[in-house]
């Protein structure tokens, strides 16, 4: 293993974060205060109780999910893109480094990044609601297990993209109505049974529910089948990445 | 004895894109060690594919290639750890200072950390006051040395400047050129493409032509010159003449246009270049001379001639 790169291509990426500091941890910081004014307390206060728990503690799993899975996907898929748009990718391919390297070099700080993002987010929650967390340990498995899978994803679609259109149109099309559907602001129980089938086709439900239940002890779906879902998004990604590099797709030509 | 293994060895190899259009065709070459090469040919020829394809960022479609003996496929760590690249385009991360991004270059190489070297390789490119600005407010001729610095940055035994020179102004072409030869009297193999042909004349140990993806010579640059150069005399007269004498055809001499210059041709390498005989036969023939000037064709002429050539 060459560490040295690794630890290059992490400090880089990681560099980048801080230069944009406003842009990358203030900006959805602000945005998630935002919804907890709204939904928690302007709303919130109007709703009753959801399977226990106040609606505005309720939403919390979901709003730090919405902004680890977003920010994840944008974070990596603008770490790889951007070299490949100026050019400077060069440098990596002529490099003596594996394609693991590589990946963890960009999904690590990609995945770091909003995982600090996360924490931050819940004790921006804390000040706002009151919050619990019964799991910490599966709390954090399931926020590192989210951020590195979807910073995978993130990945792919920055070396997919060819152009700044594609590299939004997955996340804004795709991603965020997937997440405000998953269950960020609802519980699935909540839903006509109709929907509630069809909501289960939706990945990003796994996701909150075993985070949710981390928190309070109350999921939509089991605990098991969030872990097992979130494991294969995570391999399905994987074997993407190592067919990208296998293949040299859009990475050389 | 035999001679030493070459640094860079290319078999066989061929590129084809996915467009159908074969970039290479059946390239080989061997690079020697401790050699400036300077590979020439016109746009499109495949210069850049060929530096891409030994450096690793596009792949081969057939043949082999090593680097140092390793094979740029199988041991591609010990290849690509051997080489510093800097490519014709000028790739930086604007917002990275000089510092920053020539020290990321040697983490990326798999080096420990060297303040001193890198202290050094700024200071060898002119670039150490620069060292803690960002890249965007540098010039293009600044620019084009940060990414030799970062090339340099991980010692490497071999340099591939893709057109180095270009955009670069005559003062710092010249000290590039002095780092080039400081880096070879170092004991480091220089591969670069030009299109200041008078520029591989100057630098160049030898010189490969390349052409629409086949190596179309490969020369000593010595060799090169003595072999195709042809020198020209031509002989300014004092009265202009209508039609060259019958008695001087065997010369093959060029009349210009207005009667007063003769041009002859003749072969450096020759034995004799006729020029005492052409001379003798002149004044036989009532012809009389004012100047004389002679001229070498330079290397871009036989670059010319070659890559004209059906």
């Amino acid at each position: 293993m060459n560490y040295r790169a690794i630890r290059a291509i992490y400090l880089f990426e990681m560099a980048r974060t801080w230069r944009t500091l406003l842009q990358s941890i203030v900006s959805p910081v602000v945005s998630t205060s935002l919804y907890f004014v709204v939904f928690g307390a302007a709303i919130g206060s109007r709703i009753t109780e959801v399977e226990g728990v106040s609606y505005g503690t309720f939403i919390v799993p979901g709003l730090v999910m919405l902004s680890v899975l977003t920010q994840s996907i944008a974070n990596a898929s603008f770490g790889i893109y951007f070299p490949k748009f100026v050019g400077t990718i060069y440098e990596i391919l002529s490099a003596p480094v594996s394609y693991i390297e590589i990946v963890i070099g960009y999904v690590g700080a990609a995945a770091t990044k909003s995982i600090i993002l996360g924490l931050i987010i819940m004790a921006t929650a804390a000040l706002f609601v009151p919050l619990h967390i019964h799991h910490p340990l599966w709390m954090l498995t399931f926020l590192v297990l989210t951020a590195v899978t979807f910073s995978l994803f993130g990945f792919i679609i920055g070396i997919w993209a060819d152009g700044f259109e594609k590299l939004q149109m997955i996340p804004m099309l795709i991603v965020t109505p997937l997440t405000f559907l998953g269950g960020s602001f609802y519980s699935v129980n909540m839903l006509p049974s109709g929907w509630r089938t069809v909501t289960l086709l939706n990945p990003v439900v796994y996701l909150i529910s075993g985070f949710r239940w981390s928190f309070y002890e109350i999921a939509d779906v089991s605990v098991g089948l969030s872990l097992g879902m979130t494991l294969g998004f995570l391999a399905i990604c994987m074997v993407l990445v190592w067919w990208i590099f296998r293949t040299g797709y859009r990475l050389k030509n | 004895m035999l001679a030493p293994p070459p640094i860079i060895s290319v078999s066989n190899l061929s590129k084809t894109y996915g467009s159908g259009f074969k970039a290479l065709k059946g390239i080989n070459l061997d690079i020697k060690r401790g050699e400036i090469f300077a590979l020439l040919g016109p746009n499109g020829a495949g210069k850049t594919t060929l530096i891409s394809i030994i450096c690793g960022i596009a792949n081969l479609s057939e043949g082999r290639v090593t680097v140092g003996g390793h094979d740029i496929n199988s041991d591609y760590r010990a290849a690509r750890s051997l080489i510093g690249l800097v490519p014709q385009e000028l790739h930086t991360d604007s917002f990275e200072t000089v510092w920053a991004t020539v020290s990321f270059s040697r983490g990326l190489f798999g080096k420990p950390k060297n303040p001193a070297h890198i202290e050094k390789v700024l200071k060898d490119l002119s670039l150490w006051d620069k060292k803690d600005s960002k890249i965007i407010t540098l010039s293009g001729g600044m620019k084009r040395r940060v990414m030799i610095a970062k090339a340099l940055s991980h010692e490497p035994q071999i340099l591939f400047l893709d057109e180095p020179t270009a955009g670069v102004d005559v003062e710092l072409r010249k000290g590039m050129w002095d780092v080039v030869r400081g880096l070879q009297a170092s004991g480091v193999t220089i591969i670069l493409t030009t299109h200041y042909i008078q520029e591989a004349e100057e630098m160049a140990d030898r010189i490969g032509v390349i052409n629409k993806g086949e190596i179309i010579l490969v020369e000593d640059k010595a060799g090169l010159m003595q072999k195709l150069g042809k020198k020209q005399l031509t002989l300014h007269l004092q009265q202009k003449i209508d039609a060259i004498p019958p008695a001087l055809a065997p010369y093959k001499l060029h009349l210009s246009d207005d009667g007063r210059l003769l041009t002859y041709d003749y072969d450096t390498k020759g034995e004799r270049t006729g020029i005492t005989s052409l001379l003798s036969d002149l004044r036989n023939a009532g012809i009389h001379i004012s100047d004389l000037d002679t001229t070498q064709s330079s290397l871009e002429d036989i670059f010319v001639s070659l890559v004209r050539a059906p």
